[in-house]
């Protein structure tokens, strides 16, 4: 121990040599010469031992679920008995299941309504806190729908939309209009549980986009307004650009989790009327758990994971996310 | 969502002719759009806060009452009957008259496993994340950014790839039905939350660290006694942000259980909701039941709501 302090009091004066130097450099350098100093002797062995539990942890249950998820979805897998490999036998059968296609359609309907309508009203909402109120409670509330499961939010909303005692309906009645069957139409379906899936998820996505609004440094408006722009240019032409970067990480985010929408499905529809809402994961879920065929629902978890990864390589691509437009 | 636009919009008319006269200095457009603005935003409010209090209303209403009385605003003939009825603290005689099913749902001791459940991942994940991300933040090593990439390389795989097979593994494992099968997928390795605590370490001064280091202290008693106390409030958030997360979890616990005895609240809720009878459900009931699943959510909420509301502004930013 003696020596160690020594050591690194002979280290110190290094250190304030580099004093008046840029920060950077500065860390750099004592980075540099803390590599060989004594206080970093045992790093290496300590480190092993703290990600010893996350390296596990990645390996066991990310890492080898992957590959193994990649390895099944060419095989015919029942789970009683062992994995039989059939080549590319699932992703033919793929390419010919119509209920696999329809069910790629209703997912994507899913997507374009509730990734749509969360955008535009969190954006708005967004805007519109920004421009009014800093009050916590106000985003306090508005996140309340964000801290509960999906599970109870699609529980009160089908008593909420229920045909005959819902209160919805009752409004819609009481305002002159039919009452609708909100989540046993095949029409109604889909659209029914994405205002669900928005109602769950705009607070959030909404207090996402303010944070960056806080973000953006005021006395860019104040140039905007000497210059004479009035709310609705300013927010087109400085806020929306300066956003970018911000939305579309939250746009890339939104669409990945609404592709991968299951919970609200299986507490409503399961799936139905007649499959009308049977998305994706709905899909792959029945296969596996309810067929046991897991070798087919690994290749369609494989080819939602391509999608996944596609869309997200697109909008990246198109939103040139990482620079906003003034950089 | 669907319907508040229209009962909006009779209070919008009415605003509008009153805002003009009350602030007759400012420019009539302007306070305009402000006014318009308040509207939207008491709008979203109420479609966002009203579902809480329908939950309420109708946990609190009789069952058959509401048959006859659908559209009450306050509760239809008051009773604590639906909390009696999802706690198990009602006869089954009692419980069928009052409108539920007789099979008991005995919510308490999925309120016991949501508990433990969400408290034991979230603690072990934050545990071992704070680990893996002090090494990274402040260690030197070899192999160190090769780790560090590969980690961040699993954000990008969605659950979906690695769910079915998880599954396998715990079953193969003899896990299903346990705690251990639900909690050990999520217990160990989070890269989200590495990173952000890797993030903040890396933000925080060496120098109490290296004065640490001079007086004698070994690197261990530094991670315990320095960096985790500084890096307490990151730490905080990422527990009640992952809290959240387990205590709503549906889809793993609903692959790898099957017994009540290990099943967590959601997916009680959801066999409730599903074995309801489809003529006459127990809406009383499950709107009790759907309050018991939120509340500890709302108290939550009630004690921490700053500190979520700025960290997840925070997490976006990233």
């Amino acid at each position: 121990m003696t020596l160690l302090k020594v050591e690194a009091d002979v280290s110190s004066p290094a250190n304030n040599l580099n004093a008046r130097r840029p920060r950077k450099d500065r860390r750099a350098a004592r980075r540099a010469v803390n590599a060989g100093a004594p206080s970093h002797r045992g790093d290496g062995r300590l480190a092993w031992i703290l990600i010893a539990p996350a390296l596990l942890g990645f390996v066991v249950f990310a890492l080898y679920p992957t590959l193994r998820g990649v390895y099944l979805s060419f095989t015919e897998f029942r789970v009683l008995t062992p994995p039989t490999w059939v080549g590319l036998d699932n992703f033919v059968k793929l390419a010919g299941d119509e209920v696999f296609w329809q069910s790629l359609g209703v997912t994507i309907y899913f997507v374009v309504i509730a990734v749509g309508l969360t955008m535009t009203f969190s954006v708005l909402t967004a805007a519109v806190l920004h421009r009014l109120t800093t009050s916590t409670v106000v985003r306090g509330l508005i996140i309340l729908p964000f801290l509960i499961s999906s599970v109870v939010a699609a529980t009160v909303w089908s008593w909420m939309l229920d045909t005959q005692l819902g209160v919805v309906n009752l409004v819609i009645e009481f305002l002159g209009g039919d009452g609708q069957q909100f989540l046993s139409s095949r029409a109604w379906a889909i659209p029914t549980i994405a205002l669900i899936h928005v109602w769950k998820n705009l607070g959030y996505t909404s207090i996402i986009i303010f944070a960056g609004l806080q973000t953006i440094p005021p006395t860019i408006y104040e140039a905007g307004r000497i210059d004479g722009a009035n709310e609705r240019q300013m927010f087109l032409r400085l806020t929306m650009p300066l956003l970018r970067p911000i939305i579309a990480l939250v746009l890339v985010l939104n669409v990945i989790g609404a592709f991968q929408v299951f919970d609200i499905i299986a507490v409503t529809t399961k799936g139905g009327p007649a499959n009308a809402s049977n998305v994706l994961q709905m899909y792959i879920y029945n296969k596996a758990f309810g067929q046991f065929d897991f070798g087919y629902a690994s290749a369609m978890s494989m080819a939602l994971f391509v999608i996944l990864i596609a869309i997200t390589f697109i909008q990246m691509r198109m939103l040139r996310a990482n620079e906003s437009d003034n950089s | 969502m669907t319907y508040t636009p229209t009962t909006t919009s009779a209070t919008l008319i009415g605003s509008d002719r009153m805002t003009p006269a009350r602030v007759r200095g400012h420019s009539r457009k302007f306070s305009f759009g402000r006014s318009l603005a308040w509207l939207y935003l008491i709008g979203v409010l109420f479609v966002t806060i009203f579902p809480f209090y329908w939950i309420l209303r109708t946990a609190l209403s009789d069952n058959y009452a509401l048959l006859s009385n659908p559209s009450s605003i306050l509760p239809v003939d008051f009773t604590w009957g639906p909390f009696r009825r999802v706690l198990g603290l009602a006869a089954p005689a009692e419980a069928v008259a009052e409108g539920g099913s007789g099979a008991s749902i005995q919510l308490s001791s999925f309120l016991l496993n949501s508990i433990v459940y969400a408290t034991v991942s979230t603690a072990l994940i934050v545990f071992f994340s704070t680990l893996a991300a002090y090494a990274f933040a402040r260690l030197q090593w070899r192999g160190r950014e090769v780790m560090f990439s590969m980690f961040l390389a699993a954000l990008m795989v969605p659950g979906i790839l690695t769910l079915l097979p998880n599954f396998v593994l715990i079953k193969e494992l003899g896990l299903l039905n346990t705690f251990a099968g639900m909690i050990l997928p999520g217990a160990l390795f989070s890269a989200f939350n590495i990173f952000f605590l890797r993030q903040f370490m890396l933000g925080l001064s060496t120098e109490t660290e290296e004065a640490a280091l001079l007086d004698g202290a070994g690197r261990v008693r530094m991670l315990f006694g320095i960096t985790l106390p500084m890096a307490s409030g990151p730490i905080i958030t990422l527990f009640i942000l992952g809290f959240i997360g387990m205590w709503n979890d549906y889809f793993w616990p609903l692959l790898v259980t099957t017994d009540s005895s290990v099943q967590p609240l959601t997916l009680a809720l959801a066999v409730f909701k599903q074995s309801s009878p489809q003529a006459q459900p127990d809406w009383a009931g499950l709107m009790a039941a759907t309050l018991v699943a939120a509340l500890p959510m709302l108290l939550l909420f009630m004690v921490f709501g700053r500190r979520i509301v700025n960290s997840i502004g925070f997490t976006g930013l990233k």
